[in-house]
C-alpha cells in the first residue's frame, strides 16, 4: 500500500478560528504601544537634556489630539497586557505548601501588590505627594 | 430514546486516488445521547465502510480519537451531538499530515516523546530488596497534574507554535518531561534539559495557553512550560554568574 501523506500547510486564518487566539495576538500586539511608548520617554530625556526651550516644545507636543490618542491607546494596551499577564503568573509560579498549592488569587494578588507598591514608591519619587 | 437527524461534514482523503483532501456531507439519524464518534460508527457502519478514523476506548481514557469538531480540537467520544447546531465539520487534527481521512502520522510526536525520556530516571539505584521508592503525598502533589496526560495530541492541534514551527516539540512531551522532573524519585532532568531547555524546547512557547484550554484531561501543559523556563532561566544566571555552583 503506497503512502503519500497530506500537509495542510497552516496559513494566518488560524488567529481567527478561536477568539482565544485573537485574545493572545492582542496581548501580544499590546508590545509596540507598550515599546513606542518606551521611545516616547526616551525622546522626552532627549529633549530635557537639551534645555528648557526643548523640554517646552515636547509638552506642548504631548499636548496635540493625536498624542492623547496615543496615550489613551497605549494606557489601555498597557492594562491590557499587565492584566492578561498577572491573570498567567499562577501558572509560572505555583506555591506549594505543604500537599496543597496555594489559591491562584494570592499569587496574581502578590504580583498586583507589588506592582502598587512599586508605582507609589515611583510617584513618591517623582514629588507627586 | 429520541433521535434527530446530523449532517456531518467530513474532511476524506485517499492517498491512492486523491490529490488533496475534499469534504463529503453524511446525514445520519442520531440517538440524542450521542457523541461525534457514535456518529462516525453508523456512517461507516450504514452508509460508508471507507471511512477511516482512529479510535479505541469511547471514554476519553486512550485518547485515539482526536479530531477537529468545528474548528476546535476535540476526543470524538466527548463530543456530544447535542451540543453543535446545524452541519458538523469532522476534520483530522491540524498541524499533523492527513494518512487517510481523519487518521493523521504521529511519528513526529512519538519521536519527540521518545527524545525527552518521559519515564523515571531513578535519582538512587534501589536493590529489589530494598523496596519500593517511597514518596509522600505532596510529593505526588507536585506532579501529579501531568501525569494525566493520554498523549492524545489535541494540544499539538491548538497550538499555533507548533503549526507554524514544526520542529517545536511542544505542549505535551515538554509536559511529561516536567512530569518526571518535579518527580521526588527522579534524577533525570539534565539528560532532559538538553531537549526541552533548547530553542527548539521551551524557547518556542509564546504562551498562547491554547494547549491548556483544550486538554481533555484537564492538564495545564501551558503551566510545565512555563515553570520549565523559569527553572531554565534559573540554571543559566547560576551557570554564568556562579559558575563555582557547577558540580
Amino acid at each position: 500500500m503506497s503512502r503519500k501523506p497530506y500537509l495542510r500547510e497552516e496559513t494566518m486564518r488560524w488567529v481567527f478560528r478561536h477568539p482565544r487566539y485573537l485574545r493572545y495576538m492582542a496581548r501580544e500586539f499590546s508590545c509596540l504601544f507598550i515599546g513606542g511608548y518606551g521611545l516616547l520617554m526616551v525622546w522626552g530625556l532627549k529633549r530635557l537634556s537639551e534645555g528648557p526651550a526643548a523640554w517646552r516644545s515636547f509638552l506642548e507636543v504631548l499636548q496635540s489630539p493625536a498624542s492623547i490618542a496615543f496615550h489613551v491607546l497605549a494606557l489601555g494596551f498597557a492594562l491590557y497586557h499587565s492584566v492578561t499577564w498577572f491573570k498567567l503568573t499562577p501558572k509560572a509560579l505555583p506555591v506549594q505548601v505543604g500537599g496543597e498549592f496555594l489559591p491562584d488569587g494570592i499569587i496574581s494578588g502578590a504580583h498586583y501588590a507589588v506592582w502598587a507598591a512599586l508605582s507609589l514608591a515611583v510617584l513618591i519619587l517623582a514629588g507627586a505627594f | 430514546m429520541s433521535e434527530r437527524r446530523v449532517e456531518l461534514e467530513v474532511l476524506r482523503y485517499h492517498p491512492e486516488t486523491d490529490a488533496a483532501p475534499r469534504f463529503q456531507r453524511y446525514s445520519v439519524d442520531c440517538r440524542e445521547e450521542w457523541v461525534v464518534l457514535d456518529a462516525l460508527n453508523h456512517v461507516k457502519e450504514t452508509l460508508d465502510p471507507t471511512l477511516s478514523y482512529r479510535w479505541s476506548c469511547h471514554m476519553a481514557v486512550c485518547g485515539s480519537c482526536g479530531m477537529m469538531i468545528n474548528g476546535e480540537p476535540r476526543l470524538a467520544c466527548k463530543s456530544f451531538l447535542r451540543d453543535y447546531q446545524g452541519v458538523i465539520r469532522v476534520e483530522p487534527l491540524a498541524h499533523f499530515p492527513i494518512e487517510r481521512d481523519l487518521v493523521t502520522v504521529i511519528d513526529d510526536f512519538m519521536a519527540k516523546l521518545k527524545r525527552v525520556k518521559p519515564y523515571l530516571i531513578p535519582a538512587q539505584a534501589r536493590a529489589l530488596e530494598q523496596g519500593e521508592y517511597r514518596q509522600t503525598p505532596a510529593e505526588l502533589k507536585r506532579y501529579k497534574q501531568f501525569t494525566l496526560c493520554m498523549n492524545c495530541m489535541l494540544c499539538y492541534a491548538a497550538c499555533p507554535e507548533y503549526g507554524l514551527i514544526p520542529k517545536f516539540i511542544g505542549p505535551a512531551a515538554i509536559s511529561l518531561a516536567h512530569r518526571y522532573n518535579q518527580d521526588s524519585r527522579d534524577g533525570g532532568r539534565a539528560a532532559r534539559q538538553e531537549e526541552i531547555a533548547a530553542a527548539e524546547g521551551v524557547w518556542e512557547c509564546s504562551f498562547t495557553g491554547a494547549c491548556s484550554e483544550v486538554c481533555p484531561e484537564h492538564v495545564d501543559p501551558a503551566a510545565a512550560l512555563q515553570q520549565v523556563k523559569i527553572k531554565s532561566t534559573v540554571d543559566w544566571y547560576l551557570a554564568h554568574l556562579m559558575p563555582w555552583l557547577k558540580k
